[in-house]
C-alpha cells in the first residue's frame, strides 16, 4: 500500500513539475547474450551513436559503459534514460577459451583478468539501477544459475525487471522456453542484431519505466 | 566402450544447520575453501540471492589470485511447487522462513572438475571434466 502511494506521488510530482529525470536502466545477463547489441540498437535509434563494441568473442564488454540522457519517444510519450551496459556475469573464466578465437596467450590472459574484474563491477552496480533489462540468448538453456541469481538479486532489491529473449533470428531460438522459465516476468523476444520486434521492446520498456 | 576413470572425486555435504548461523562472508568462505580443495560441495538448503552474488564476486577475485583456479559451477535444485495446492505452498513458505530453504539443494564445484551443471526444474545433471 505504502509503495503504491509512494509511486503515485512520484508520478504526480513528475507530471506536475514536468521534471524529467533520467531513468537508470541496466542491461544485465550472461556473456554473449547481446546486451551491447541491444544497447547499441537503442543508442543508434535515438542518439545516432553506439555505446560499445560488439564481438563474437565472449567478455568483449569488460567495463560498465553508459550513455547519458537518451530520450526515447514512443506513441506520443517521451522518457529520458541513462543506459548502463554491463559486462556479462559468469561463474568461471578460463583464458584458454579465448585462444579458440585466435587471441594470443598473453592477450587472452589479460582479457580473462579484465573479465573477472568486469563481473565484480557488474554485481556492484546492481544497487544503482532503477530498472533492469535482462538479456538472454533465446537459443541457450535459460535455466542457468547465473540468470536465476541475477533475477533473485533484483527481486531482493525491489528493482523492476524486463526479460529480453534475444537472437530470435537464430533457428535454435525458443522464446517459449524463456517464458516458461520465468513465468512471473514480462518476456519479449527480439533480435537486436536484425532489428526484429524492436517496437514491441520499446513498448515493454515504457511499461517497465512505469514501475520505477 | 572405454570409460575414463575418475580419480579423487570428493563430495562434501553441508547440512543447513552447519551454516545457518554463519555470516554471509563466513558462509561464502566456507564453500570456497572446500571448492579450492577440489571438492564438490552439496549444501542441504540454498544460499540467499545476495549470498550467491557474493559467491560469484569472491570466486572472481580468487580466479585473479589463485593459480589454476578458473571458477565454479553452481546450481540450485528446488522442489517444484507449480502444481501444488495453496496449503502445500504455504507450508513450504513457512518452513522456508523458519529454517531456511532446507528443501533445496545447492551444488557448487570447481569448474576444473565440474564442466557443466545442466539444470531444469526437476533434475540436475553434472558433467565432469
Amino acid at each position: 500500500m505504502l509503495r503504491i502511494l509512494r509511486d503515485f506521488s512520484k508520478r504526480m510530482l513528475r507530471s506536475l513539475f514536468g521534471k524529467k529525470e533520467s531513468i537508470k536502466i541496466g542491461f544485465y545477463g550472461p556473456p554473449n547474450a547481446g546486451k551491447t547489441s541491444l544497447a547499441n540498437r537503442i543508442c543508434k535509434d535515438w542518439t545516432g551513436e553506439d555505446i560499445g563494441v560488439v564481438s563474437r568473442v565472449p567478455h568483449e564488454t569488460r567495463h560498465v559503459q553508459f550513455k547519458e540522457k537518451v530520450e526515447i519517444k514512443h506513441k506520443g510519450k517521451s522518457l529520458i534514460f541513462k543506459l548502463i551496459d554491463t559486462p556479462g556475469i559468469a561463474t568461471k573464466i578460463d583464458y584458454e577459451n579465448f585462444l579458440h578465437y585466435g587471441i594470443k596467450k598473453g592477450e587472452a590472459k589479460k582479457r580473462a583478468k579484465e573479465a573477472t574484474q568486469g563481473i565484480i563491477e557488474s554485481i556492484q552496480w546492481l544497487d544503482d539501477m532503477n530498472a533492469v533489462v535482462i538479456v538472454l540468448d533465446a537459443s541457450e538453456n535459460p535455466y542457468s544459475q547465473v540468470n536465476i541469481t541475477i533475477i533473485g538479486n533484483l527481486v531482493a532489491r525491489k528493482i523492476p525487471v524486463l526479460i529480453v529473449a534475444n537472437k530470435i533470428d537464430l533457428k535454435k531460438a525458443e522464446v517459449k522456453k524463456v517464458e516458461s522459465a520465468f513465468p512471473e516476468y514480462d518476456v519479449i523476444g527480439i533480435s537486436a542484431k536484425e532489428g526484429i520486434n524492436i517496437e514491441e521492446f520499446y513498448e515493454a520498456l515504457f511499461r517497465l519505466a512505469k514501475k520505477v | 566402450m572405454k570409460y575414463k576413470k575418475l580419480r579423487g572425486l570428493s563430495l562434501q555435504v553441508i547440512p543447513f544447520t552447519e551454516i545457518e548461523k554463519l555470516s554471509i562472508s563466513e558462509r561464502v568462505k566456507k564453500v570456497l575453501n572446500l571448492v579450492l580443495s577440489n571438492k564438490i560441495v552439496i549444501i542441504h538448503g540454498r544460499l540467499r540471492a545476495e549470498e550467491e552474488a557474493r559467491l560469484i564476486e569472491d570466486t572472481m577475485a580468487l580466479v585473479d589470485h589463485v593459480k589454476n583456479f578458473k571458477g565454479i559451477e553452481l546450481a540450485v535444485i528446488e522442489p517444484d511447487l507449480k502444481d501444488k495446492g495453496v496449503f502445500e505452498k504455504f507450508k513450504h513458505g513457512l518452513a522456508k522462513r523458519l529454517v531456511g530453504d532446507s528443501e533445496a539443494l545447492t551444488v557448487v564445484g570447481p569448474s576444473s572438475i565440474v564442466k557443466e551443471i545442466k539444470r531444469d526444474p526437476r533434475k540436475i545433471e553434472l558433467f565432469l571434466s
